[in-house]
Order: C-alpha cells, then structure tokens, then sequence
C-alpha cells in the first residue's frame, strides 16, 4: 500500500498507455479482418448493387477448408491458405451464376431475401456435412506474441499478420480497380451497365470477377479470424459478417478505402469498448456509433455524395 | 459498286406489346458513307439504334453488318462486331475520368488478363502503356487532352458529347451510331462538330449513320437521309431530294 503511494505518478501513465497501444493494436488487427470482409461486400454492392448477405458463410466455408487442410492433411499454412482462397473463389462465382445471376431484372428484395436462402444453405449444409460442435482451429502463426518494452507491451504476431496482410490486400486491390482493363470494367459497370454492354464490357462477366475476388478475400479473412479466434463452426460467419458490412456501411459501402476506414474503426471501437467500458455492451456501442455517424453522414465516412440531376 | 455494304437493313420492325413501334424499315450505309436518319418526335429513329445495338431485340426483318447477320448477337457481341453508338441523353461514365472513359471502349483490344492485371507483370504494363498512348491521340482529335483527369461530369455540354463520339471510336467500330450529336450544341459548335465528323469519317475509314433534328447540320454533312415517319421509311434519298420531297414537307410540316 505504502509502495503503491509512493510510486511516481509518470509510470503509472507509461503503463496506462503501454495497455492502452496493446487494446488499440488488437483493435487494429481485429479492425484489419472486417475490413478484408467489407471489401467483399462493398465490392459487390457496388458493382452488382446487392447485398450479398450469403458472404460471411463464404468465410465460414474457407474456414473449414483451411481447418482440414491444416489439421487433417497436415499441409502447410500457404497450402492451406492458397486452397481455402480456390475453394472459396469457386463457391463464391458459383453462388452468383446458379441463385443470383437468374434474378438480374428482378426486384432487389427478392434478390436480398435469395441472399439470405443462400447464407442459410450454406450453414444447414456445413451442419450436416461437419457437425455443429467447434473444431479447434490451429493457428497459422502459433499462439506466440512480439513483446515490447521489458514485457510492458506484448502483440500477437497473428495481430502483425493481418494488419500487414490487410495493408498488401488494400494497396494491391486500389491498383486493380484504379488502372487494369477489369478495374475499370468494374467501375463503369457501377454507373451504366447498359452503356458497359454498348462498349463491349461483358457484363456478367465483370460481376463474375467481383465476386471472385470478394470471396478469395472472404479465405485470406477466414484463416486470420480463425488464426485469432480458434473455433470452426457452421455459423461462425454470421457476425464477422454482420460487423463487416456494418464497417462497409460506416466507411461508404462501394468504396474501397471506405471499407478499410471502416473495418478499422469498428475494430477500434469494439476492442477499446470491450476493454474500458464493457464486454455485453460492446456490440452495442459499436452499433450506437454507427447511427450517430449515420445520421451525420447518411452516406458513410468517404461514402459518394449522390448528385441529383434536375 | 457492288461492294457489300457496311449495314444493310431489310424489314425491320418491332412491336411493344399491341403497339408497332417500327415497321418495314430499310436502309443501306456504305463504306466511308455520312447517312442521315431524321423523322419528327417519335417517329422511332432511337429504337432503330435500340435494335442496331441490340438493346432490343427486333421482332421482324434482318440486320447484316459488312455481309454478316448480326440479328442473333447479344449488345456486347454487336460491339465487338463493329458498330458503336453515343447516346441521345449523354451517357458517360460520370464518375470516371476523361481518359477512363476511353480507355473503357478499348476494353476488348486489350488483351492481358485479370491475374496478369492483379500482378502487374511486362504484358500488362506494355499494353496499358500502348492503350493510354492510344487513348491520348483520339482525345487529341477531339481537343480533349487537356482535360483528360477530370471527372467526365465535370466537362461543358459540347465536350461531353465529344466525349462521347471518341469512347464510341475506342471500341474500334466500322459503324458509329450518332444520336443527335449536335443537340444542345450552339451553332459555332455545331459548325466545328460537322467538321469534326468528316475528319474521323476520314481518318477512321469508317461509315456513320447519325440521328439529327438540326437540318443545317444534317443537310451539310449527310451524303445520303432516310426519313421516319410513324415507324415506317417515308423517303430516301440525296439531301436535296429530301429537302423537295412533299411528302416529307408534310410530315414534318403537318398535313394542309
């Protein structure tokens, strides 16, 4: 007690902050794996214009291939990744010819209420083939933390990984989108699918890619969450699902660097809250936060301004 | 004379429900021809383009581009086989910049693929290099270039609706579609856009078939008009043919 008293009032702040930058890192790493979800999301309803809510069972489904992969046939953490990233690549261009691409002049409910069918497919189906009971998933990287600062500060290197991988994904899809021939498909096909077709850009085609990409995205997601949180079960993508479209909202959904702000921010917030305010209320704050930034800016952080022509 | 012409129409009709929009519609382009196509409102001079383009699907009559029927094709298809259009309300990619716009009708000339794309490799960066240096030198012709980074919705009137003639000359067409490319045009820009015309007609090699209400415009540029009339062809013939035509008079002049 008597030390307590005595200790100066400088460390005490250092190791105030010292927990606070480890909360703030795992928020950030946390933030990293929504954001690499959002892009799926934004991607699709940016250039598809739905909502494609079947994506966060793709993650799940990635999931389950990277856990058998790893510890079934014990092949190593790239294989694993790279098998996830084809299997899910597959599902996710299959999903959008065989439940989607049929109903392309239909009512956007009808195709959000086909997403939903889908999403629940894919969970029944993964019961039914895997059970319901978690399979633990081994980490790609081992439970083992960098640590800082005589101890003071430790981070996963799981944590280090994403933020890194989350970074790569961002930087290599902005160049994709902003200065390939699909990127640029990709773009006009979000303004004037009619005018894409009269320009010659296949347009199924185009949506074809975008979900392919979303979905190898949705893989590389899967392994970092589970590498994470180590449990595999059928409806385990349901809320990084969720949150992740949540941050593509937040940040602007149909922007690219709006997903990234976004994931972050919501992994920030949800870690920072779990840590100093409260656990159960964490969801909730998040979700609080995100009508506040709503209700300022309907369109998202770096949502587009929607021009209205007179 | 007996070359096969650029577009060779032969009946063509459509119906909108009990409604027969066009009907029995016919006209010849030639190669390295400027071809009008006038009519009053409504005649359906846009759903002609419509079904050229394939955005509708005729319900009679055949549609042959350089001696191949294209009646079957999809729109995409019918861009790769040659024709090219703009649009009577401007339809650019408002968002995307000059120079993407372009570079969006040279979509099916460049040839790398997504993966080649996703890591950058030589194929990638020597063709985006050669279709960026191509998309520069058509927006020149169109005095664009300077304006190349800014966003399409950004550019005057008069410039947009160049914009849109060099994205429809991106896609490599042997037909270019114009519809009322001098609508909203005040006359000195009219005066430069006929030139303009010629000039691509010219130094593309190709045939144009355009839809103009201005009749200065159209009488001084077209080498040969056809006239709309409630769906059916009503005349055709050399500018001042149509200009004597009573017929024609009558119908944009209303019946005495």
């Amino acid at each position: 007690m008597a030390e307590a008293v005595k200790q100066p009032l400088p460390v005490l702040v250092i190791g105030g902050s010292m927990v606070f930058l480890s909360y703030l890192i795992t928020g950030i790493g946390l933030g990293s794996v929504y954001a690499i979800i959002a892009l799926g999301y934004s991607m699709v309803y940016g250039i598809a214009k739905m909502l494609n809510f079947a994506h966060g069972d793709v993650i799940m489904i990635g999931a389950y291939v990277a856990f058998f992969a790893l510890s079934r046939y014990n092949l190593p953490a790239v294989a694993a990744v790279l098998l996830a990233i084809a299997v899910c690549t597959t599902l996710g261009v299959l999903i959008e010819r065989l439940a989607y691409k049929p109903l392309r002049q239909a009512t956007s409910l009808s195709v959000l209420i086909t997403a939903i069918g889908v999403s629940y497919f894919l969970q029944n189906m993964a019961q039914l083939l895997w059970s319901s009971s978690p399979k633990i998933f081994s980490s790609i990287v081992g439970n083992r933390s960098l640590t800082l600062f005589d101890g003071k500060m430790s981070i996963a290197y799981i944590n280090i990984l994403t933020i890194i991988t989350c970074i790569v994904i961002m930087i290599v899809l902005t160049l994709f989108i902003n200065n390939t021939k699909i990127g640029r498909a990709m773009r006009a096909c979000s303004e004037d699918k009619d005018a894409a077709k009269l320009m010659g850009i296949n347009v199924n085609k185009t949506i074809s890619i975008t979900f392919a990409i979303g979905s190898g995205l949705a893989a590389i997601a899967s392994v970092l969450l589970c590498s994470t949180y180590p449990s595999v079960y059928p409806t385990l993508g349901s809320m990084p699902g969720i949150k992740a479209f949540t941050a593509a909202v937040f940040g602007g959904i149909g922007s690219i660097p709006g997903a990234f702000v976004g994931g972050l921010l919501l992994g920030i917030i949800e870690n920072l809250s779990k840590a100093y305010i409260s656990t159960q209320l964490s969801d909730a704050i998040v979700f609080a936060v995100l009508i506040i930034v709503l209700l300022i800016k309907p369109t998202g952080i770096l949502g587009k301004k929607v021009n209205e022509k007179v | 004379m007996n070359e096969t012409p650029v577009l060779q129409v032969k009946d063509l009709g459509i119906d909108f429900g009990g409604l027969t929009a066009v009907n029995k519609f016919n006209i010849t382009v030639r190669k390295h021809q400027i071809v009008g196509l006038i009519g009053p409102n409504g005649a359906g001079k846009t759903t002609v383009f419509n079904m050229l383009t394939k955005v509708y699907d005729p319900s009679r009559g055949t549609i042959e581009l350089n001696g191949q029927q294209i009646n079957k094709l999809s729109t995409v298809e019918v861009n790769k086989a040659g024709i090219a259009r703009t649009f009577q309300n401007i339809r650019l990619f408002d968002n995307l910049s000059v120079i993407d716009n372009v570079l969006i009708g040279m979509h099916n000339s460049i040839k790398y693929n997504t993966f080649e794309g996703i890591i950058r490799n030589r194929r990638f960066r020597e063709q985006e290099k050669e279709a960026y240096q191509k998309a520069i030198d058509l927006l020149s012709i169109f005095k664009l270039q300077d304006l190349m980074d800014h966003p399409a919705s950004s550019l005057p009137y008069g410039a947009q609706r160049r914009l849109e003639i060099c994205r429809a000359l991106a896609t490599n067409p042997s037909l270019l579609l114009l519809d009322e490319p001098a609508a909203g045009m005040n006359p000195s820009e009219t005066a430069e856009l006929m030139n303009t015309i010629k000039d691509i007609r010219d130094h593309f090699d190709i045939a144009i078939l355009l839809i103009e209400h201005d009749m200065k415009f159209v009488m001084g540029i077209c080498e040969e008009i056809t006239v709309l009339n409630y769906g059916t062809t009503l005349a055709f013939g050399a500018p001042e043919e149509i200009q004597n035509n009573p017929e024609v008079i009558k119908a944009y002049l209303g019946g005495a």
